[in-house]
């Protein structure tokens, strides 16, 4: 297999060692994990208050589905820099949606929502 | 821009890192897959606040008033599905078989109008049933979420026809291979975000 | 058909803003004049306008950002002197409903058409010099980006004119953003030249990240990288990340304001602080993004004129990227005043102290370079040595702000307002000035005076202390920001010092312009022939000063860090000799950048005014602009080896035709 200068864009299957096999796969897992998901989230048989974490999980499972066997991203050598970039997105996207969670909980608690502050207002 | 004319020989002792300017395809793909990293940074701006916000529905409806799981569910299995043909759409561009290539890009490209016809429906009739954005600020993060993906995925139809019009009139060259593959990108990280919407949004609904 | 466009919107009956446009327009009327009389739009056209070169595109931004710079002065001037006019009963001369656009306009054309720009464009202009390539990764982008960023000036400008500027601050907080407390186009004009302008800024992140990890010389492994290329990999890296939190935060707030959403307002389930929260996640990793590069240049003036390698590469590299990753988990510290409990009051607090570390790392090492140099004082080391005593003061007062408890008192106040100006000045100005004297020759061939030089710089460093300390001691008094009067006159004494201040800073920026127009005559007397001026380390100074178009004749091999100090000492030159010298391909100029901006303008206006079918005419434009861009097939342009061959020869570095084709030894020695 060619290691080219540089790496490896995201998306490349160098020397098309899968070729459609991984997509068949890929859809295979994700279809199988949609499935899941809508189950998880309708049946009475999981412990009600762990579905939002079952979700999350089979969520993240997907997601990873999809940037290994379609978007060909791996800790492989020559994937290095498209690796690290999509951890550093990850870490970004983390601290986005949970520390906005986190500190907006944070504050709804402490203060008075802007209903009840417009009531005041008369 | 010929950057890899002064790489180094392919020696397999040299580093990666020491071999001199990549070649244009990589410099290509990897530019654009920063540019897809910083939209899903815009995703996760909405979808902090859609989950900040989920609750605040003034006296309006709420999720799980609103949303069919059926409909999602076939939602889903189309843009799924848009993302395998779209892959093999992608092995054909790199046989130069364009027929395969037309094929395929048409299916996708089919899938990808379903999509949108669904969720056009579901718009449309909460819009018409008094749930529209401007109702509650839940309603806002919801259109603004689950709308801004769909923005996304109709671009992206415009991308698609306007690439396969660039394979009829300039054929398989390597700038317009390039940019297919940048197209094949994008469409996956939609089908990636569109997990973390249905998740979220229609299955996290209470 | 005009939307919400009439003659009532331009302001007839405010004189100071009619003055300023009879100026303005004298002035552009009278350029236009002399660039058409002199027949200079062709060479405009062809070598500036529709440039795709990084070094044509770096100098643009700088000319930008000096003549963004008049503007927001002029602001900062109009402030200090309402300032010191209006103490207890005495009105001054701005009004409110003025004041608080004179404001908001400082802020957001100081940070947003300044700093930002100054920054970007020393990145542009230094880094594939520096990393021993030809160019950007995406040079037509960076065009673009480019032009993205000239359209939000523009936008911005025409709000002084027509209509009306933001009256919310540099920020435009909700609910005053809002349509409800802010129903004219000034949030608007605001809004949307900032989202043209974060797209230019974005793509622009893309482009140098991309080059950075993708195009580097031959050999040139990350750790053989100069600092300033670490500096800005860590910015552009903030930028991919962040700039995306602002872009979806601003189009919140403008489906609020256009399409009745309910994300920030004080109806129907909207929170304000999530706005204040999201904004904040882009505007702490902001600071970080414009100070990095300021960063980079410092370091790489200390090694050049201490004559020794810079002191600890590693723990700079990791300085750097822990400043990085840090500065994304800070930004609660800009609202700790706004209902957040204790405790996480308590860890941003935290983690505001320790991101504070990597930065004394840093200052240490840029001390130790110095210690045991033969160091010159060149105007960069005096900018460098101004930076270092000022930004310390001013990140020991952001650390004191950082204990929640002391930041409820300070929140707010002049003290937040001096302690910002003293990082953003002492950093990111002192920096961006260092660079531009630092780099000057590289890019146009002769350096800028010296002795001016050196007058600028006190200017700004005596200007800056009185303008700032000041209101050190304002803000511990209980002065707030951001006041149009007072009641207090025991505080109009240092008012009236800071407005002293204001003025020698002025002098500052005056005196650059004539350094300018003084070094432009004395070019042939400081006339750089050699391409290494000041005895350099890195690769850019292994090329003729200005470098061609082409940048490196032949992409220079790197062994190691410093690469052109050691291959000066081991006399190899990196020119190429005759025999290698082939056909080269560098990127075709275009003129997409320049159209794709002047559709935007239009939309951006349309817009702004809603002025539909206007909207549709710039949206159109831009999508047929950009096509037309798409289908183009010849992007390259070939250079003839017989015209780098020529080049080559004319800047010495070959032997006359006819000699052998051994390799030109090059002696190191050279003048400061």
């Amino acid at each position: 297999m060619q290691v080219q200068a540089q790496g490896q864009p995201p998306g490349v299957d160098p020397g098309e060692r899968h070729g459609a096999r991984s997509y068949l796969i890929g859809l295979t897992y994700a279809v199988a994990l949609t499935l899941a998901s809508f189950w998880a989230a309708a049946t009475p048989l999981v412990y009600a208050p762990a579905v939002p974490v079952l979700l999350a999980v089979l969520a993240i499972a997907q997601m990873g589905v999809h940037v290994a066997f379609f978007l060909h991203i791996s800790s492989a050598p020559d994937q290095t820099n498209n690796f690290l970039a999509l951890l550093f997105g990850v870490f970004i996207t983390a601290l986005v949606v949970f520390g906005s969670m986190l500190i907006m909980t944070n504050l709804n608690h402490n203060m008075m929502s802007m209903d009840e502050l417009m009531k005041m207002q008369r | 821009m010929s950057a890899g004319e002064q790489a180094l020989p392919l020696v397999p002792g040299v580093p990666l890192a020491l071999r001199g300017p990549a070649p244009v395809r990589v410099v290509a793909g990897f530019g654009f897959w920063l540019f897809l990293l910083s939209d899903i940074i815009i995703f996760a701006a909405l979808f902090a606040t859609y989950s900040v916000l989920s609750g605040s529905t003034a006296g309006g409806p709420s999720a799980a008033e609103l949303f069919d799981k059926r409909h999602v569910f076939m939602e889903t299995l189309c843009l799924l599905a848009s993302s395998v043909t779209c892959g093999f759409g992608l092995l054909a561009l790199n046989r130069t078989d364009a027929r395969a290539l037309y094929f395929w890009m048409a299916i996708t490209f089919v899938l990808g109008v379903c999509f949108l016809t669904m969720e056009g429906r579901e718009f449309a009739s909460m819009v018409a049933a008094g749930a529209g954005p401007s109702r509650s600020a839940f309603l806002s993060g919801f259109f603004a979420l689950v709308g801004t993906h769909g923005l996304h995925v109709s671009l992206g139809l415009v991308w698609l026809a306007v690439m396969l019009l660039q394979v009829v009139t300039l054929g398989f060259r390597p700038m317009v291979s390039r940019r297919f593959f940048c197209f094949a990108l994008f469409w996956h990280a939609l089908d990636i975000v569109w997990v973390g919407v249905f998740t979220i949004v229609y299955l996290g609904a209470k | 058909m005009f939307g919400r466009l009439s003659w009532s919107a331009i302001p007839f009956d405010q004189p100071i803003v009619m003055g300023t446009c009879a100026t303005v327009g004298v002035v552009l009327l009278v350029i236009f004049a002399l660039v058409t009389i002199k027949g200079w739009w062709p060479y405009l056209w062809r070598e500036w306008i529709t440039s795709v070169d990084h070094k044509r595109i770096g100098a643009m931004y700088m000319i930008l950002g000096l003549v963004m710079l008049v503007r927001g002065f002029s602001d900062a001037l109009m402030m200090r002197s309402q300032q010191a006019l209006a103490a207890g009963h005495a009105a001054g001369y701005l009004p409110p409903e003025h004041y608080d656009q004179v404001f908001s306009a400082h802020g957001t054309i100081m940070i947003f058409f300044v700093a930002m720009p100054f920054v970007i464009g020393l990145m542009n202009f230094a880094l594939p010099l520096q990393l021993g390539v030809r160019d950007v990764a995406f040079p037509v982008l960076n065009s673009v980006s480019f032009w993205l960023t000239a359209a939000g000036v523009l936008l911005v400008n025409l709000s002084l004119f027509v209509g009306e500027f933001a009256r919310t601050g540099w920020l435009a907080y909700p609910p005053l953003s809002e349509l409800a407390y802010s129903p004219g186009v000034g949030v608007d004009y605001y809004l949307w030249s900032l989202q043209l302008s974060g797209l230019g800024t974005l793509l622009s992140g893309i482009n140098l990240t991309t080059t950075i990890l993708k195009l580097r010389a031959p050999g040139m492994g990350y750790k053989r990288m100069p600092v300033f290329c670490w500096t800005a990999l860590a910015s552009n890296l903030l930028i991919v990340a962040a700039f995306p939190v602002l872009t979806a935060t601003f189009a919140m707030l403008l489906l609020d304001r256009y399409c009745g959403f309910h994300f920030f307002t004080n109806d129907l389930g909207g929170n304000p602080m999530m706005y204040v929260n999201l904004i904040w996640i882009w505007g702490h990793p902001e600071v970080y993004i414009l100070i990095l590069p300021a960063f980079g240049v410092f370091s790489e003036v200390v090694a050049t004129f201490s004559g020794k390698p810079l002191f600890g590469y590693r723990s700079m590299v990791l300085a750097t990227m822990a400043i990085c990753v840090l500065s994304f988990m800070v930004w609660l510290h800009h609202f700790f005043t706004m209902g957040a409990g204790a405790d996480v009051n308590a860890f941003f607090g935290i983690m505001t102290m320790i991101i504070a570390v990597p930065t004394g790392v840093k200052v240490f090492n840029w001390l130790f370079t110095l210690y045991g140099g033969r160091v010159r004082f060149t105007v960069p080391i005096y900018w460098t040595l101004g930076f270092i005593v000022t930004f310390v003061i001013g990140g020991m007062t952001g650390v004191l702000m950082a204990i929640p408890p002391a930041d409820f008192v300070l929140h707010n106040s002049l003290f937040l307002i001096a302690h910002f100006h003293n990082v953003a000045i002492g950093g990111v100005v002192f920096g961006v000035m260092a660079g531009m004297t630092y780099w000057f020759p590289k890019a146009f061939g002769f350096k800028l005076n010296e002795r001016l030089g050196k007058a600028v710089f006190w200017c700004w460093f005596i200007g800056f202390y009185l303008a700032f300390m000041p209101l050190y001691a304002l803000g511990l008094m209980g002065a707030t920001r951001r006041m149009q009067h007072y009641p207090n006159t025991h505080w109009q004494p240092l008012m009236l010092v800071a407005l002293a201040g204001a003025v020698v800073i002025l002098l500052g920026i005056a005196l650059t312009v004539v350094q300018i127009v003084v070094s432009i005559r004395q070019r042939h007397a400081n006339r750089d022939r050699t391409g290494d001026p000041w005895n350099a380390r890195t690769l850019e100074w292994s090329i003729p000063s200005p470098p061609p178009a082409w940048n490196f004749t032949r992409l220079p091999y790197v062994e190691r860090a410093d690469a052109y100090w050691h291959m000066k000492e081991e006399g190899v030159s990196g020119r190429a000799a005759p025999a290698s010298l082939v056909d080269l391909h560098i990127p075709r100029n275009t003129p997409v950048g320049v159209f794709l901006a002047f559709f935007a303008v239009i939309a951006g206006f349309a817009l702004i005014w809603r002025i539909d079918w206007l909207a549709v005419v710039g949206l159109v434009g831009a999508v047929v602009v950009v096509l037309r861009e798409y289908w183009k097939t010849e992007r390259e342009r070939t250079v003839p080896a017989e015209e780098v061959a020529a080049f080559e020869r004319a800047h010495g570095a070959l032997p006359e035709v006819g000699h052998d084709d051994r390799e030109v030894r090059v002696t190191s020695g050279v003048q400061s």
